[in-house]
């Protein structure tokens, strides 16, 4: 857990220059990007995200009419933008978003999705990058506003990789879609029945 | 090497099979692994681990001689893996070499280094070489260690971990869903640290690691006693500590030099002022660092909830000993020293062969073989 050892001094001689915002993810946040204000809006996040939900829900013929691989390329390109803006988004291709206090996971240096690591400083930092806010300190913050912010207490799967630079959104509509034939063939099995 | 009377004339030992015990241990009901911190845990008895500091070297000598001096002092040894994210010896080879020599290690799995292909393999190799104790770990960044360009892995964290974990163990299956013939019969800890922001959070965070596995948990170094009771309390008013044995970190500080290097430069380590000015007032700051590892160990052993201790003495070891003496927790109990594996027969068999019957074969001997 700990190990004293004094590499500090070590570290400091490896180059003659090191730029300041060197990280070991060298995750470079955009510059305009929202998430503190996304964070403190968490809740009315969370309402517009359920409309957008069931919008695209609705959106499923068409979505079917065009199909969702076609779909995919243009609804990637304004997913990337538009989360990129409000939460600097990394396209994880599984957004928990809404499991997260509205603070993407994916900006831990760490990744980690299941809350934070043991390493957060005492001013509520990064342990890695110490000029960064603790993803998972705002994460809390953001789930005490939200009305669902017990979501924050499930235990998450780790990211399927082969997601990577994929649509969320649509995925997560075609599984809902699916669900709902599902559930309707369901009922009509119960009725003829 | 079988005795003809199995307990020598003594009381069998509540961790011995009564058959002998040269024998290895069944399963008891209800328990996950054949680990005796797990029996001792269950028991209810106030368990104290502690933590190897692996070598920097292929040595396996230096790995048996840093166990040696826990003898009977501890009920498991802590295999760091990497820990700070420095380079040493492999917490799977720091294992199969302790068990080899009958101590019961808990192997430490950080997820910095090592994707899940890597780990499940690890896990079913470990339990194969006898390790029953398993911590999940996030692990360090790796700018906190020797190598800071290093490729961070994180590909599973703590809590992903602890479930797949879980899952080849009491499902019989990778993360993948392909069946495993034996799956790995272990006791799977984690780490909590209560002294970290967000405080709210830690309790509910120990919960969520108890509901994807944890059944024991060490903490990170205790040094300040107020913080970690209010811990506890949000702890038991959660009912946490009924459902997950909590193992308190420990250690002795050197001097207040130290206490301020690890303060700024060890992740997650939170020691307050007072602590520093105590070790600054006192003559022998080595002895007085000491004299507070074992005063806090006074309070926190009476604090509702916490099941035993966990040392890190780092570089210190040889006061583990003293530490777990002076402070009484054993109650004059004495962990074991030596346990048998399940394949130790098969082994002492194999290397009686290999000491005895085998002609061995010297360089010479080959090449008088070849010219002959």
């Amino acid at each position: 857990m700990a190990d004293a050892k004094p590499t500090a001094a070590r570290k400091g001689t490896a180059t003659a220059y090191r730029p300041a915002d060197v990280s070991p993810q060298r995750r470079v946040q955009r510059r305009r990007s929202l998430r503190a204000w996304s964070v403190r809006h968490a809740r009315g996040l969370e309402w517009l995200y359920g409309r957008f939900a069931s919008v695209f829900l609705a959106l499923h013929p068409l979505w079917k009419a065009v199909g969702y691989a076609r779909a995919e390329k243009p609804v990637r390109v304004v997913e990337r933008q538009v989360k990129g803006l409000l939460f600097d988004c990394r396209m994880c291709g599984q957004c928990i978003l809404s499991s997260t206090g509205m603070s993407c996971p994916m900006n831990c240096p760490k990744q980690l999705r299941n809350g934070p690591c043991g390493g957060v400083r005492a001013n509520g930092h990064c342990e890695v990058e110490p000029d960064m806010p603790c993803v998972w300190v705002k994460a809390w913050e953001g789930a005490q506003r939200m009305k669902g912010g017990e979501a924050i207490l499930a235990v998450q799967k780790p990211v399927d990789q082969s997601l990577r630079e994929t649509s969320a959104w649509l995925r997560v509509t075609a599984q809902a879609a699916t669900e709902r034939e599902k559930a309707r063939a369901g009922e009509q099995a119960g009725e003829q029945a | 090497m079988i005795p003809s009377h199995p307990h020598q004339g003594r009381p069998p030992h509540p961790d011995e099979n009564p058959a002998g015990p040269h024998l290895p241990l069944d399963p008891l009901p209800g328990h996950s692994s054949r680990g005796r911190l797990e029996r001792v845990l269950r028991r209810g008895e106030f368990a104290v681990t502690a933590e190897l500091n692996p070598p920097d070297s292929a040595d396996p000598e230096d790995v048996y001689e840093r166990a040696r001096i826990f003898d009977g002092w501890v009920d498991g040894i802590n295999a760091v893996d990497a820990s700070g994210a420095n380079c040493h010896m492999s917490s799977v080879g720091i294992c199969a070499l302790l068990t080899r020599m009958g101590y019961a290690p808990i192997m430490q799995i950080s997820c910095r280094d090592r994707n899940r292909i890597a780990i499940q393999g690890d896990v079913l190799g470990a339990a194969a070489m006898g390790v029953m104790n398993i911590l999940c770990l996030t692990g360090d960044g790796v700018q906190a260690g020797d190598q800071p360009g290093a490729k961070p892995v994180f590909d599973l964290d703590c809590m992903s971990l602890l479930q797949t974990v879980r899952t080849m163990r009491d499902e019989a299956r990778f993360l993948s869903g392909r069946n495993l013939t034996t799956p790995p019969a272990v006791f799977l800890g984690a780490a909590i640290n209560p002294f970290a922001p967000p405080y709210d959070f830690r309790p509910l965070r120990l919960a969520k690691k108890i509901a994807a596995g944890a059944q024991f948990v060490q903490s990170q170094y205790c040094f300040d006693v107020a913080m970690f009771r209010d811990y506890m309390a949000r702890v038991r008013d959660l009912g946490l500590h009924e459902s997950c044995f909590i193992l308190c970190g420990v250690g002795p500080l050197a001097s207040a030099r130290t206490a301020r290097w690890m303060r700024s430069n060890v992740p997650g380590v939170h020691i307050p002022d007072a602590v520093v000015a105590r070790l600054e007032g006192a003559a022998d700051q080595k002895q007085e660092g000491k004299r507070l590892c074992i005063d806090i160990i006074d309070e926190v052993k009476e604090i509702e909830g916490v099941a035993g201790i966990h040392v890190m003495a780092y570089r210190q070891e040889e006061y583990v000993a003293e530490i777990v003496h002076e402070s009484g927790v054993l109650k004059g109990r004495r962990p074991w020293r030596r346990e048998p594996r399940p394949d130790d027969a098969l082994v002492a068999e194999r290397l009686d062969h290999i000491l005895h019957d085998a002609p061995v074969e010297s360089p010479q001997e080959i090449v008088r073989d070849v010219t002959q």
